[in-house]
């Protein structure tokens, strides 16, 4: 009888079901250098990083016109991540070293050492009226307030107030684009999209510094 | 199914590791950091044309095989322009482990190192396999086969069962 050659053939080799993970220094490094050519060759659309700080951990954006998004954790980093890839590109990396200058000055402000942000700022996540809006609220200076109706005012539509509601609610960059500063006309603190709770902190950590400074 | 691309990110995260292991048994662990980063450099230049929903697994390996080719024949044109092993700190068990697999498996000839790479190493089913290596999905089991037997007999010993 002719004896033919029969190779095993398992469906999963057992030469490789105990291979050791692979160790995570080396995919730190491969990470890094992949974050550092991606850069190189301009494949970097957004970079992010998070921080730590009295409000939760913050997620920090940004593309090569700067800072693109703050998100507190209560919007759920991983979903905001995702509508970034939709919105932008999704050629997107944690590399938090092109976040230090941004993550710098947030702690900074946390700290109540930094009354003013000095980032350059990328408005592409807001549009129209919105971002109209939003680029006011910078005249709003550290420790102050202004109602929805002053800031509509101030945006050429007196009659937009809800409007500037909705749009301090979508604001992508929080913390540094300050709509935690533009309360109710009755005095009222208002919603925040950090939560009411976070615009009380933000204002009294602004009241207290203003104390101190 | 997924109508968006999720952030590359994820991609990294997910696949990373399998890929660098499919690197290091095609092409042996010194020049796989290098097929690494051109694999994942190459695929995040095309990331945004990807279709949602697409098999990311298949598509990373589709571009390192193409790297690994690349390399293979820039290995057979200067034949001589080996590099010298750099220092390297004793590696610890795991390692030295991984290595002595890597270099068994880079004994074989191409075909059944490819096959097994991304059949058992990547998990890709042999008509995948077949599709990115060309010929018959037989040819690839086959090849594979050959390669896991031939491995068993160079490194069958002291193989954690």
């Amino acid at each position: 009888m002719m004896t033919t050659y029969e190779p095993r053939e398992p469906e999963r080799s057992d030469l490789f079901v105990t291979l050791p993970a692979i160790e995570q220094e080396t995919m730190r490094r491969l990470h890094d250098r992949l974050v550092h050519e991606a850069q190189t060759a301009g494949l970097l659309d957004v970079a992010y990083r998070t921080i730590d700080s009295p409000v939760g951990p913050l997620l920090l954006a940004a593309t090569a016109k700067g800072l693109v998004r703050v998100a507190y954790a209560c919007e759920d980093h991983e979903k905001v991540l995702e509508r970034l890839a939709r919105e932008l590109s999704p050629r997107i990396l944690h590399a938090p070293v092109r976040l230090d200058a941004a993550a710098k000055e947030v702690d900074e402000y946390f700290a109540g050492r930094r009354q003013r942000f000095d980032l350059p700022v990328d408005w592409s996540l807001a549009r129209g009226f919105r971002r109209l809006v939003l680029t006011r609220l910078r005249a709003i200076g550290y420790g102050q307030t202004a109602s929805y109706a002053a800031i509509a005012v101030a945006a050429g539509s007196p009659k937009a107030v809800r409007a500037v509601g909705t749009a301090c609610a979508t604001n992508p960059i929080p913390v540094v684009v300050p709509c935690h500063r533009v309360v109710r006309s009755d005095g009222s603190i208002g919603q925040y999209v950090g939560g009411v709770e976070t615009k009380k902190t933000l204002l009294a950590l602004e009241g207290a510094a203003k104390l101190t400074v | 199914m997924s109508t968006t691309l999720p952030p590359f990110e994820e991609i990294v995260t997910a696949h990373g590791p399998t890929v660098l292991r499919v690197c290091r048994a095609v092409l042996g662990p010194m020049d796989a950091d290098d097929a690494w980063s051109e694999t994942f450099l190459a695929a995040l230049r095309a990331y945004p044309t990807l279709r949602p929903g697409s098999n990311v697994k298949a598509w990373l390996v589709t571009i390192a095989h193409r790297k690994a080719i690349d390399q293979t024949r820039a290995r057979a044109r200067h034949p001589l322009a080996i590099d010298p092993l750099p220092e390297r700190p004793a590696p610890n068990e795991q390692d030295r482990w991984d290595g002595d697999l890597c270099a068994a498996v880079q004994a074989l000839p191409f075909k059944q190192r490819v096959a097994v790479a991304y059949h058992y190493v990547a998990g890709m089913p042999y008509a995948d396999v077949a599709a990115l290596i060309g010929g018959s999905q037989d040819a690839a089991r086959r090849a594979a086969a050959d390669g896991i037997a031939t491995l068993r007999k160079t490194y069958g010993e002291g193989v954690p069962r």
